[in-house]
């Protein structure tokens, strides 16, 4: 009897913080305990399995919404892999011939921060803001200064905490319509007119495949800064060697080619980081999955050690009554 | 699982060997990058910096001494790669100065296309595409880049859809206000009489 109270005050301890802590001395507890404590009501002395089952059942339902947001999550990739796949092809004649000067010492930076509006996505937002406040820290000197754009709700939450007098431009809602070229050259459109740039940072995050996404980093310049370069020789020493047909000036061309940069850039960017955002959605759901499957079956070894013990006290109490009357 | 295991290392040694840069090319590209990691790591040496278009792009082969045969043509839109690094014989661009023949060792050229006719000869076949604007790179190492916004080839052109349309804007033309409607017709007349010539010529 000794050993059995023994048993049953160790038991009482290992789930003592998921029931009520005091199993052995419920006949103190008075009814106007907190909801923890009157599955004990006064007078019976057994642990309730209601506390554990209820968790059970609130673990199980979130398995199942996890990994049914993992399935749309991965329908969603598919549709949009193709597309973003297909416009790779388009950013890299902008580079075959201007190269890329992530180290250009401009005047006026402007960093376009490419975010997802929704969450659960992983860590992909935030290392896109980490990489733009790290580009600001990068650009910030003496004559220089750096202005965001911000395409998602997800940056623009974190950035308007510590930012807010450097943000030019918020744009959000961005998935509301299926991501088409149309859609992003008014985009880039609108960037273009209402902020005054010497280079664009592009920064999101590129897809690799499903479990991989790299933040990157696309510079766009402004023809004047073009021009600079191409002068001052290095990587687009020989820009001048390229005859420019049609136009007035070259000043013209070069104008509509860096617009037309812009907006190829920016829509491989988007597309990218809507991929990316499926993915990390997809790897974070399943985890999610898992996790709530591995709390489920250690829930439900509480649930039958609880069980048990119950099973056992009424038996306790029913042999030492009995005991109790016979001897 | 076995073939699930070696697609997965094939995946994984191609996007290693795409990812790095490789050495043995253009000196200058890694420089850029080099000066920019540099620097990044100074200020935040927390992080790794980000990548760089230039370190996912396949190197082009410099400019050769002697004239190649052929012309390699990229010709890119925004939803596909219409034609990826082909060897042609001749293209003929619509540039805002006219059609431009483009042969192999042709001088390296920066153009803006107008809507019009972009024809792609190899060998003895031609392949005609209209093409609604863009540009074009032509590098002095024969690689032509063609970037267009829309491109279709012609049999997918509705005649009578091209006259309506242009009816149409003609009409909005001269019914135009302001400067931003008269430019937008403008623009719809352009474009729908280079699709009429272009079906007719």
């Amino acid at each position: 009897m000794a050993m059995a109270m023994a048993a049953l005050r160790r038991e009482g301890r290992r789930f003592a913080p998921m029931i009520s802590p005091r199993p052995i001395t419920a006949l103190r507890s008075s009814p106007l305990a907190p909801s923890l404590e009157d599955e004990c009501p006064i007078g019976v002395r057994y642990i309730s399995t209601q506390v554990v089952r209820n968790r059970m059942k609130s673990v199980k339902n979130i398995q199942k919404i996890t990994k049914a947001m993992k399935m749309v999550a991965a329908s969603k990739l598919r549709a949009i892999q193709t597309k973003a796949e297909n416009s790779r092809g388009l950013w890299q004649p902008f580079t075959a011939l201007l190269g890329d000067l992530p180290s250009a010492n401009v005047k006026k930076n402007v960093v376009v921060t490419i975010s997802s509006d929704k969450g659960l996505c992983g860590g992909i937002n935030s290392t896109s803001v980490k990489i733009s406040k790290g580009l600001h820290k990068l650009n910030s000197g003496p004559e220089k200064e750096t202005k965001y754009v911000i395409l998602g709700e997800k940056a623009k939450a974190q950035l308007v905490r510590d930012s807010k007098k450097d943000i030019e431009l918020i744009i959000t809602e961005l998935q509301k319509n299926p991501l088409n070229y149309t859609q992003v050259s008014v985009l880039a459109d609108e960037i273009l007119k209402n902020v005054e740039y010497d280079a664009l940072r592009i920064v999101f995050n590129k897809f690799h495949s499903v479990v991989s996404f790299v933040p990157t980093v696309s510079t766009v310049l402004s023809p004047e800064i073009v021009e600079r370069e191409a002068e001052s020789g290095g990587k687009l020493g020989d820009l001048d060697s390229y005859e420019v047909e049609g136009g007035e000036t070259k000043g013209e061309i070069l104008q509509n080619l860096a617009e037309f940069q812009f907006s190829c850039v920016m829509f491989n960017a988007v597309l990218e980081n809507a991929c990316s955002e499926q993915g990390a959605r997809m790897s974070a759901m399943d985890s999610s999955s898992r996790n709530a499957g591995d709390m489920l079956d250690r829930l439900t070894l509480t649930y039958n050690r609880t069980r048990q013990a119950s099973i056992t006290t009424e038996l306790i109490e029913i042999i030492s009554g009995a005991s109790a009357l016979e001897g | 699982m076995l073939r699930r295991a070696s697609m997965l290392l094939a995946c994984r040694s191609i996007l290693a060997a795409r990812a790095r840069p490789f050495s043995t090319d253009l000196p200058a590209a890694p420089s850029a990058d080099a000066t920019f990691t540099e620097a990044w790591t100074k200020v935040i040496p927390n992080m790794d910096p980000p990548k760089t278009p230039l370190s996912f792009m396949q190197p082009r082969p410099p400019t050769p001494s002697s004239i190649p045969s052929k012309l390699t043509v990229n010709f890119v839109l925004p939803y596909a790669s219409e034609l990826a690094t082909k060897e042609v014989d001749m293209v003929i661009v619509p540039a805002t100065t006219g059609q431009m023949g483009v042969l192999p060792g042709h001088v390296a050229t920066i153009a803006e296309l107008k809507p019009g006719v972009l024809s792609v000869h190899e060998g003895s076949e031609m392949t005609k595409y209209f093409v609604s604007s863009g540009f074009v790179f032509i590098h002095a190492n024969s690689f032509a880049d063609i970037i267009a916004v829309e491109a279709v080839p012609l049999d997918r052109l509705d005649v009578n859809l091209v006259q309506k349309g242009l009816a149409e804007f003609t009409s909005k033309l001269s019914s135009a206000t302001t400067d931003l409607e008269k430019a937008e017709a403008q623009i719809g007349i352009d474009v729908h009489s280079a699709l009429n010539s272009a079906l007719t010529g």
